[in-house]
């Protein structure tokens, strides 16, 4: 089981009406691996992350996580639809992080971080505050504990957003363009944590990312993906130092030249 | 603001019934009407609590029951909504006794007026959970809870707060509505008005006593709902740490 893919996207597609998003994806990431997904807006980034969190069903193929299908389940050697309670189980692999915080409005920072240990996972409340203090010291964040959302600035926000996944000890974190709605001052102090838990948790990270300079620094591997399949990927030097494909370099250069 | 206007108003109607009643002429009719008014009010309350009740039972099955389950709340919803408060009072108290089900008038004024304004109820309940961001389903989706969880902790809690305008209105109509009880026996604030009036014919004394009586009503349920809207909205509005 250990040879398997932390996450495999085995011939994955995804439909609306008639516009195909994603196109037969073929997608495996290490355990462990740092893999950031770039390409132009529309491209279907965020519907591979919104799939394997499960807020997505898909059209066709499998989805595996941890050695195990998600999306099916095996039943006398078949792989069949999964029922919510294996979907569950499988999903308490994973954590997500939203372009737009989506922090719970009406619990403080402790609150948004104890919440799901408590009611999910059966914690315990003195030991989950103790985690989510723990966390909250990590993203730098322990002097504003008691502080309500709207309380907060949108770099505090997010990153406790990202302790509030932690939290639930995932093994997988999706991060959706986490950065895209700061203003620029404060996408710094976000990045800054993602490095720290990049180095100091033994995750399975899948980034869709603006930063460029971001994922070339923190990534093992860069996907870039156009019309909603794989164009080109490789370790951030190959495909920022010198990208094969033509739609690759065109993409880069118009990045570049925005900013 | 508004809470401290809605007091001072209330603060004015009941002073002016004080000041009625320093009147003979008025005082006389008070123990009665305050008689009807205590009807009244218990009526009001108990309806208001199956109103919130059903409301909340049918806009859950609406939302999320199987298919037989969603036809039978949206069933409930229209004709609720779809006939008038009188008619279902009459139906319930004139028409049940000839199947054999003679229900007490108290219980038929409850039931008829709790589930008549339970079915306005259930489209602003479930406006208010629709109302929900979808990303704080998706975050719940994210951290794994199951609907039932979701519902409980994440989006009723929210929704909470988008619906007390809404059901402030309700109960203000369920306040008015409850004058119709009268027509089915029972001695509330309008019934003891109008039997005042039919034996007095103190028109004037009879019904503006009345009137300021249900204004007072109103005005505490207005009052009583923009404290607890105050009180909820913490943290969903700019506002100080707990
Ligand atoms: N709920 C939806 N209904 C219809 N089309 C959608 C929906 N969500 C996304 N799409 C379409 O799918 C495509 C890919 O979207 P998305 O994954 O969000 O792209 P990206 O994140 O790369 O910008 C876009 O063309 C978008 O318009
Ligand atoms: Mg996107």
């Amino acid at each position: 089981m250990n040879d398997m893919p932390m996450v495999r996207f085995e011939n994955v597609s995804k439909r609306y009406g008639p516009l195909t998003v994603l196109d037969n994806l073929n997608l495996d990431i290490g355990r462990g691996e740092k893999v950031s997904i770039i390409g132009p807006s529309g491209s279907g980034k965020t519907t591979v992350l919104r799939m394997l969190m499960t807020l997505e069903a898909i059209n066709d193929g499998v989805l595996w996580v941890d050695g195990e299908p998600m999306t099916h389940m095996m039943q006398n050697g078949k792989l069949v639809p999964a029922t919510i309670k294996h979907i569950r189980r499988i999903r308490a692999k994973i954590g997500m992080v939203f372009q737009s915080f989506n922090l719970f409005p009406h619990m403080t920072a402790m609150g948004n971080c104890i919440e799901a240990p408590i009611t999910v996972l059966g914690m315990k409340r003195s030991e989950a505050e103790e985690r989510a203090a723990e966390l909250l010291d990590m993203v730098g964040l322990s002097a504003k504990k008691d502080h309500y959302p709207s309380q907060l600035s949108g770099g505090q926000q997010q990153r406790v957003a990202i302790a509030r996944a932690l939290a639930m000890r995932p093994k997988i974190m999706l991060f959706d363009e986490v950065t895209s709605a700061l203003d620029p001052e404060l996408v710094g102090e976000v990045l800054q944590v993602i490095r720290k838990i990049g180095r100091e948790h033994d995750l399975t990270m899948l980034m869709v990312t603006h930063q460029m300079g971001f994922a070339k620094e923190f990534s093992d591997r860069v996907c870039f993906f156009y019309q909603g399949k794989i164009c080109e990927q490789g370790a951030p030097a190959e495909i920022f130092g010198n990208p094969k494909n033509e739609r690759t370099r065109q993409f880069l250069n118009a990045v570049l030249e925005a900013g | 603001m508004w809470i401290r206007m809605l007091t001072a108003m209330l603060a004015a109607t009941l002073l002016l019934i004080a000041l009625l009643s320093a009147n003979p002429e008025y005082r006389l009719f008070m123990p009665g009407l305050l008689e009807g008014a205590v009807l009244t009010v218990e009526i009001t309350l108990l309806g208001a609590v199956l109103a919130v009740f059903m409301a909340l039972i049918a806009a859950l099955a609406k939302l999320y029951g199987p298919l037989p389950i969603r036809w039978l709340s949206t069933t409930y919803i229209e004709i609720f909504r779809g006939t008038s408060a009188l008619v279902q009072l009459f139906w319930l108290y004139f028409v049940l006794p000839q199947f054999g089900i003679f229900l007490d008038a108290f219980l038929v004024a409850v039931l008829a007026l709790g589930l008549n304004i339970g079915a306005y109820g259930a489209e602003v309940v479930r406006g208010a959970i629709v109302s929900v961001a979808r990303g704080q389903w998706e975050a719940s989706i994210a951290l794994n809870m199951s609907k039932a969880q979701m519902l409980r902790r994440i989006i009723l809690p929210q929704a909470f707060t988008a619906m007390i305008p809404p059901w402030g209105n309700l109960f203000i109509e369920l306040v008015k509505s409850t004058s119709l009880v009268s027509l089915i026996t029972l001695a509330d604030l309008t019934f003891k008005a109008q039997q005042m009036n039919q034996s007095t014919l103190k028109t004037v004394p009879v019904f503006t006593l009345v009137l300021l009586i249900y204004l007072a009503i109103s005005l505490t349920v207005t009052i009583a709902m923009r404290l607890l809207e105050q009180r909820t909205s913490r943290g969903l509005t700019r506002g100080r740490v707990a």
